[in-house]
């Protein structure tokens, strides 16, 4: 999130698209709720169901699962056509001045550059999504009228997208289409702040970062962003899955969002610092990250002289090693060993039979969990013959949350510390304990010899306790902070950073959170204080915000280039004529005038401003697989032929193997209707956790898919019904639940059924039942890999 | 929020917030405030600790409240700027994981928890109870077999690696930051690049 929680009471308007807070992040509606009573906050929903969220909408707008670029596109077009867009944001703060290369075009579907290999292989060349250069300056117009300016481009590209065209294809009403499109663009005002809360509605799509670009965009074109009320605000689905991806627990990353190391770039040191740290942006200290994480991991082994053990880290081979990848490996019998720490991977994959099945080809499975879960129990799963499985499992319990002690950061980024209340029960152990005991036990073999036990060996590691059963969290939290090596003390901040390995720190963006507040005597992370001077609910001193304790990011944003807060009742920061007086800690150096930072506030980009057009250009470059601005295609899976274009799908996805690449026609008679998943409060994912509690298993005890009462009707089903829902990929067996809220939407003349179905549920637990994932699509996101969860198409029947 | 937050009424009742003994209603009364018996059980000698829900992105504060190490209740920590005291039907019920109702309304361990260490031999069709130190050995000797039979130095052009793509990871966004760090170092340290989480699910 580029804001927090308690930030969406400051908005004017909220639109809610992709998400359903009120079942998915109900402390989501306190605080829109609360604006509401306060300042009349509007709260918009798009969502294909009628949600619970939408039940107290102000406007409520159903689309089609998959179809969300054509609607936010179409709600530029409006913003552009009526000028309702805040022009002097845009042109300071964002890329819409610059000139594009004038070969740079999009044609029925595909951008320029655009090329297909004998085998049927996509590719781009991004030679012209770039800017016009003047030597190394990028020229630019800021009248805005350039017809190769960005902003000349996005307006004619938006403009395929009208209400009528955007109507036709996301079955939404034109006339809720347009309401929406006033209702939020009266955002774009200076003095107005709006918002969008989106989750894994947006992106677990085929095309999912060009859905979170097309937010982007709305919002830069609005001046949203880097305000109080507005922002790009992604709600997490888990307690800390932003810790875990700020911590890597990703292929592609080490802590930091540095990227990880690859072969086919960086196959020496100086490699990888030349290739990912861009010239301007503060990515530019990328050196000072990377070294100072090698010097935390190997510790004083780590010199100028061997490169900080570079070679020390695996290095990745280019390729895709995600989910769905691991499961084909697994399949194709690359992967011998797995650990399930933590996840349930055999309810919550796509295309889970498929996953299931190919587990049985593991050699070894570890699962760490707090309940038996599904994974674990895989070989005895309904149809299974464990004779025949020859898979050793082991299954290690673990601590629940209270059980332990450590932070989780939430989707406002703030690292909160979480107390220990009682031990684990029986013989579980905290992961901490579990993960410190595993290396020793591995460490400990290589001390007797095998392949390349250097960084096993060396790998700093000292957490103990003395006189304590459980590692000591305090030496694990410094390490991550970061300290001076000479003197081991916590750095206060990433600023301080080094890339001559005269200081260490685990994961730059974490430095701050482990340093003593000099007035509350206690480390970032572990405040209370409900000191709100600002009055805007920022709360600098209760936990830790990462970055630097920051609460809303791009805040230079919140004044107009002159210093004037764009809204003098929600200022982040405001120049007096001398000095700045701040809310928030500045995302910009405070300490010269307005002018000098006025026309760099995006300082992650290299382009310093934001980018309504993600160009190839430099490190950290904005262009994404499928092109450097969103254009609307079909899931992979869709009941209807795509009307923005002749390209049906994005062109640049990742086709997978055998039962992971199952996929129906278009407009398969076999499977007429579409399919969307999603969660309920009730439940927790996978339903590991939820569907053990017996509380919650009597308040939601089973599986099953919702249905318009015309879809109902026509098949002779009602509420309580067993049905049989199928999709290319499989079948489950499930109630019916008929319900007003869900209607059959419009697609360009025709009526297209909408059904639904939560995937808590699987064969093990309190609370079991048939699993949805057995009929989702394991393509995923051509950038990401996530999988299409949201949009298949299916059948449903009596059963 | 109005003026009188959940530690000023404590107060007001003459109490502290940990290890409360007793409610004084006479002294509730003097101070204006209707003598109340709700929450009387929780927060008798029961040791208050401050979390946060384990479950959504909110971040929300609890308050669990323990007796002879066992969870007997939770609920929203007042004081929490994001919550104020609210929680959803998950976070309240957090307190099932550790211990549930019985049928006389007691508290009891919820004994659908993991807490021994299974193991499940090849095509076996039951668990085995083992201990951790036999677990830890044998996990430990199987990470170095697999890795160590698959082990590459050196890629087809000659750059060194060192990686294994015979292991995997799926780890957890329910796990805490520190430990997923721990657990991200202790891969890289064996070569692992077959890395994912919660984060695409």
């Amino acid at each position: 999130m580029t804001n927090h929680f308690i930030d969406y009471r400051n908005s004017d308007v909220v639109m809610m698209i992709g998400s359903n807070s009120a079942e998915c992040h109900p402390m989501a509606m306190r605080w829109i709720e609360r604006g509401r009573q306060t300042r009349g906050t509007k709260l918009i929903v798009v969502d294909p169901r009628f949600t619970k969220s939408a039940a107290v909408a102000d406007v409520y707008a159903p689309l089609r699962p998959g179809t969300d670029i054509a609607f936010l596109l179409g709600m530029m077009n409006y913003a552009i056509e009526n000028s309702l867009y805040q022009k002097e944001y845009v042109v300071s703060f964002t890329n819409a001045s610059y000139l594009l290369h004038p070969d740079f075009s999009l044609e029925d579907g595909l951008f320029s550059g655009f090329a297909k290999s004998a085998d049927g292989k996509a590719s781009y060349t991004t030679a012209t999504w770039n800017y016009q250069k003047d030597g190394d300056a990028i020229k630019k117009d800021p009248t805005l009228e350039d017809p190769n300016c960005v902003f000349q481009f996005l307006k004619r590209h938006v403009a395929r997208y009208d209400a009528s065209t955007v109507s036709k294809i996301t079955g939404t009403p034109e006339s809720v289409y347009r309401q929406v499109c006033e209702t939020f663009c009266s955002s774009g005002k200076p003095d107005k702040a709006g918002n969008v809360l989106y989750a894994m509605g947006i992106t677990q799509h085929t095309y999912g970062s060009q859905n979170v670009r097309a937010i982007a965009m709305l919002q830069l074109l609005l001046g949203n962003i880097g305000i109080a009320g507005g922002g790009v605000n992604a709600q997490r689905g888990e307690s800390n899955v932003q810790g875990s991806t700020d911590m890597a627990m990703l292929f592609h990353l080490l802590p930091g969002y540095l990227g990880m190391v690859d072969a086919t770039k960086h196959t020496k040191f100086q490699d990888y610092i030349d290739k990912e740290t861009p010239k301007t942006s503060y990515w530019s200290n990328t050196p000072k990250f990377f070294v100072s994480q090698l010097k935390a991991w190997y510790g004083a082994k780590a010199t100028k002289a061997n490169d900080y053990c570079f070679n020390w880290l695996p290095k990745l081979d280019g390729v895709d090693h995600s989910h769905v990848a691991i499961y084909q490996d697994m399949a194709a019998g690359k992967i011998k060993g797995m650990f399930a720490w933590g996840q349930n991977p055999l309810v919550g994959g796509p295309t889970v039979d498929a996953e299931r099945k190919a587990t049985e080809n593991l050699n070894w499975l570890v699962v760490v969990d707090v309940f038996e879960t599904e994974t674990a129990a895989f070989w005895k799963r309904p149809g299974a013959s464990p004779a025949n499985i020859k898979t050793e499992v082991f299954l290690l319990p673990a601590g629940f949350s209270y059980e332990k002690e450590g932070t989780v950061t939430n989707s406002g980024r703030w690292v909160q510390y979480r107390w220990k209340a009682v031990d684990p029960p029986g013989d579980a152990k905290s992961d901490l304990w579990i993960a410190d005991r595993l290396f020793k036990a591995v460490r400990k073999k290589y001390e007797a010899g095998g392949k390349f036990p250097d960084p096993i060996l060396n790998m700093v590691w000292n957490y103990d306790h003395a006189g304590e059963d459980e590692p000591d969290i305090g030496k694990v939290a410094l390490e991550l902070n970061g300290y001076t090596v000479a003197d081991g003390k916590a750095l206060s901040t990433f600023g301080a950073l080094t890339d001559d390995g005269k200081t260490a720190c685990g994961c730059w963006i974490y430095a701050g959170y482990w340093a003593v507040d000099p007035e509350l005597k206690v480390v970032g992370c572990k405040r209370r204080s409900l000191v709100d001077k600002s009055g805007l609910g920022l709360y600098p001193k209760w936990s830790f915000a990462w970055p630097v304790n920051r609460r809303i990011v791009y805040n230079r944003c919140a004044a107009d280039p002159a210093g004037k807060p764009w809204d003098a009742s929600r200022a982040l920061h405001s120049w007096d004529g001398a000095k700045w007086v701040s809310n928030d800690v500045a995302d910009f150096n405070a300490t010269v005038s307005p002018d000098k930072t006025a026309t760099g506030p995006f300082i992650m980009v290299p382009e310093l401003q934001g980018r309504l057009f993600g160009a190839a250009y430099g490190i950290k470059a904005g262009a994404l697989k499928e092109g450097p601005v969103p254009e609307h295609y079909e899931p992979m899976e869709s009941p209807v032929t795509n009307l923005a274009s002749k390209q049906q799908t994005n062109p640049m996805v990742l086709r997978r193997k055998g039962a992971f690449d199952k996929v129906a026609a278009t407009a398969s008679p076999e499977y007429p209707y579409v399919l969307t998943t999603y969660r309920l409060i009730e439940h927790y994912q996978s339903g590991a956790v939820t569907r053990n509690s017996p509380w919650l298993v009597e308040l939601m005890p089973e599986v099953f898919v919702e249905m318009s009462q015309a879809l109902a009707a026509q098949l002779n089903v009602n509420t309580g019904d067993t049905v049989e829902v199928s999709t290319a990929r499989g079948q489950v067996r499930c109630k019916a639940c008929v319900t007003p809220g869900i209607s059959p939407l419009v697609i360009n003349g025709r009526e297209v059924e909408i059904v639904g179905m939560p995937w808590h549920w699987g064969y093990q637990g309190l609370g079991s039942g048939e699993s949805a994932n057995v009929l989702t699509v394991s393509i995923g996101d051509a950038n990401t890999q996530i999988p299409e969860y949201k949009a298949c198409i299916c059948n449903v029947r009596k059963a | 929020m109005g003026g009188l937050n959940r530690r000023d009424f404590l107060k007001l009742l003459g109490l502290g917030t940990a290890g409360v003994l007793g409610v004084p209603v006479a002294a509730s009364a003097a101070a204006g405030i209707p003598p109340v018996a709700f929450g009387y059980h929780r927060l008798v000698a029961a040791k208050e600790t401050r979390s946060i829900c384990a479950y959504c992105g909110c971040g929300c504060g609890l308050i669990v409240y323990s007796k002879n190490n066992l969870v007997v209740s939770t609920e929203g920590d007042p004081d929490h700027p994001i919550n104020e005291g609210a929680l959803c039907p998950k976070g309240a019920s957090m307190s099932d994981i550790n211990t549930i109702v019985a049928d006389n309304y007691a508290r009891v361990p919820n004994a659908r928890r993991a807490d021994k260490v299974l193991y499940r031999a090849p095509g076996g069709t039951e668990w085995q109870v083992k201990d951790w130190d036999w677990a830890l050995d044998q996990i430990a000797q199987r990470v170095k077999d697999t890795r160590d039979a698959a082990f590459e130095e050196k890629d087809a052009k000659g750059v060194t690696v060192n990686r294994t793509q015979a292991i995997a990871l799926l780890g957890s966004a329910s796990l805490d930051t520190e430990e997923n760090y721990v657990i991200h170092k202790m891969l890289r340290s064996l070569g692992v690049i077959n890395i994912d989480h919660h984060a695409r699910l």
